[in-house]
């Protein structure tokens, strides 16, 4: 068995009398792509949450990289190597996007107490936004601002932020939402070239994509992973298809 | 010409250094010391002004406590002038020093909050050193404080002399312009420009956006009590009336007159709010109202403000040609 990149111990969140993460477990291999599916509702964004250090869980443990990192704010999961994206897009809009996917190499490059001298003379660190730019397709657009660009380019945007962190591992929140076929297949092309190289938790409504990319398959229903496995055999799973995929997919 | 420069705001801009840079020798040829004066007082809120722009503008720190500053870097002066202690050195390292301190220590609160939150935080600590000079009966209370000599600096750097105080006050408004300037553009910068626009995002990324905030309130801080230091060697004269609440929400529209978030707007938004005051009380006694109005219609039409308009004239032009 690989080394486990991530782990999850009986992770707990309750919103008032809602049970939004219930006793997760779960641990994602090194260089696998991992996904997560369930229905709306399910409590993926909230365990995304939980990963990234938005959110603090009520209980539970979450280990990365061999070590607990469960007390550990966003920035500081962001410099162990977690990078996420956000299922609504979240990028500085008045910045180009090369300065967007800049401020990303910058944000994991040491600290940035530096008074004077001017970011776009730094040679280095463009080049490093550059080749995210260029993995994700964008490397012709770089200097529009990303406010200007389309739907799906900023989909792209997020993912070559969270690149361009050098991480050891993504967190993508739905990266086709609100995507057309055409930028979703895109999608699916850039993240199967990452295969291997970045651990990728993925949480995805795209069926088709979800089953084209993912080496395992995590199912979450209200709160509960009821069954983790690869995808062929979460697909005859007969429990996930009554729950989630419903009698017609199979 | 290629060393004009290329844009109307930029030819504004530079225009504007030009003709303040020689102010003093100009209105002594014209025999106006007033002018001088009413100047000197302009680019002294100027400092503050930029100042406050930093964390306004480019950081989207919405303070209405800016004035306290401007009150510790005048008492910074009048304290220890009033023990016959005159050394500007002193001055200047006990105004840095303590606005830097009291901007940890109530940056380190107000940062935890946001929007009008902030606004109100900021305000109320404010109004606590407010009320702190007002009750301090050994430096005057709400009479004042008269500072009978200025901070004292090496032969060079003399302050005496309303010249020489002139250049005091023009050379630190340069230098605060220049390094807002740079500030931005760095490492640092970004990040505070960044954390305006999506504070959740900029964490996602690595940042840790409330020590890069609180940092970049205390240089703000710093510069407004350079200001402040200005201030009290200018008037001679201090007292609590200069740092109300009121004067923190009058440094907020010179801000926005100028255009938040930009370089130079503050200055000249600050030069036309002074002169704007100064002439409209010449005309009318009820210029407070007329002032009032056209401040109402500049918030509500003005979007961008001054630099606002002067880069829309440059896109106009770059349309048409």
């Amino acid at each position: 068995m690989a080394e486990q990149l991530l782990k999850i111990h009986q992770l707990n969140k309750h919103f008032g009398g809602i049970v939004a993460t219930d006793n997760v477990n779960l641990a994602v291999e090194q260089g696998l792509i991992h996904a997560i599916i369930g229905p709306n509702g399910a409590g993926k964004t909230t365990l995304i949450a939980q990963l990234s250090g938005q959110i603090k869980p009520d209980s539970g443990e979450i280990e990365f990289g061999g070590h607990s990192i469960t007390g550990y704010n966003t920035a500081r999961r962001a410099r162990e190597g977690l990078a996420r994206s956000f299922q609504i897009t979240s990028v500085v809009m008045p910045m180009t996007l090369l300065q967007n996917v800049m401020l990303a190499v910058q944000g994991t490059s040491g600290h940035s107490f530096r008074f004077w001298a001017p970011v776009r003379e730094d040679r280095e660190m463009a080049a490093a936004a550059m080749e995210s730019l260029a993995a994700v397709g964008l490397d012709d657009r770089a200097d529009r601002i990303a406010a200007n660009v389309s739907h799906g380019e900023q989909r792209q945007l997020e993912v070559a932020m969270a690149l361009a962190m050098k991480p050891r591992m993504l967190l993508l929140d739905e990266p086709m939402a609100g995507m057309g076929k055409e930028e979703g297949a895109m999608m699916v092309d850039i993240l199967n070239s990452l295969k291997g190289d970045i651990t990728i938790l993925l949480v995805e409504h795209d069926m088709d994509a979800v089953f084209s990319l993912a080496d395992r398959l995590s199912v979450l229903v209200n709160g509960h992973i009821i069954a983790t496995d690869t995808v062929d055999n979460i697909r005859n799973n007969q429990e996930v298809q009554k729950a989630y995929l419903g009698d017609g997919h199979a | 010409m290629n060393w004009l420069p290329q844009t109307i705001s930029g030819r504004v801009y530079t225009a504007v250094l030009l003709i303040l840079a020689p102010a003093p020798f100009v209105f002594e040829w014209i025999n106006q010391p007033f002018y001088l004066d009413l100047l000197s007082r302009a680019l002294i809120l100027a400092i503050a002004v930029v100042s406050l722009n930093l964390i306004l503008g480019f950081g989207g720190m919405v303070s209405l406590g800016h004035a306290a500053y401007i009150g510790i870097g005048a008492y910074s002066v009048g304290i220890p002038s009033y023990y016959d202690y005159y050394n500007g050195w002193l001055h200047l390292g006990l105004a840095l020093s303590i606005s830097a301190a009291f901007a940890f220590v109530t940056g380190a609160i107000s940062l935890r909050t946001k929007g009008v939150y902030f606004i109100m935080i900021t305000m109320a600590f404010s109004q606590m050193v407010y009320f702190t000079f007002l009750s301090l009966e050994e430096y005057g209370a709400d009479d004042g404080l008269v500072i009978y000599s200025r901070s004292e600096f090496p032969e060079w750097l003399s302050m005496d002399g309303s010249t020489s105080l002139y250049y005091w006050i023009f050379g630190l408004l340069l230098l605060s312009l220049l390094f807002v300037r740079r500030l931005v553009h760095a490492r640092f910068g970004r990040v505070i420009v960044g954390s305006k626009f999506n504070e959740q995002r900029m964490q996602a990324l690595g940042f840790n956006t409330y020590r890069y905030r609180l940092v970049c309130y205390m240089i703000s801080a710093m510069m407004c009590s350079l200001a402040g230091m200005l201030l009290g060697n200018f008037t001679g004269f201090i007292s609590p009336d200069m740092i109300g609440w009121a004067r923190s929400g009058e440094l907020i529209f010179m801000v926005i007159i100028g255009g938040a978030g930009t370089f130079f707007g503050p200055l000249v938004g600050t030069i036309a709010f002074v002169l704007l005051e100064e002439f409209l009380s010449l005309i009318t006694v009820y210029w407070h109202l007329i002032f009032g109005v056209m401040l109402v219609a500049l918030v509500l039409f003005g979007k961008g403000g001054i630099d606002g308009w002067l880069s829309l004239l440059d896109r106009k032009r770059a349309g048409n040609g």
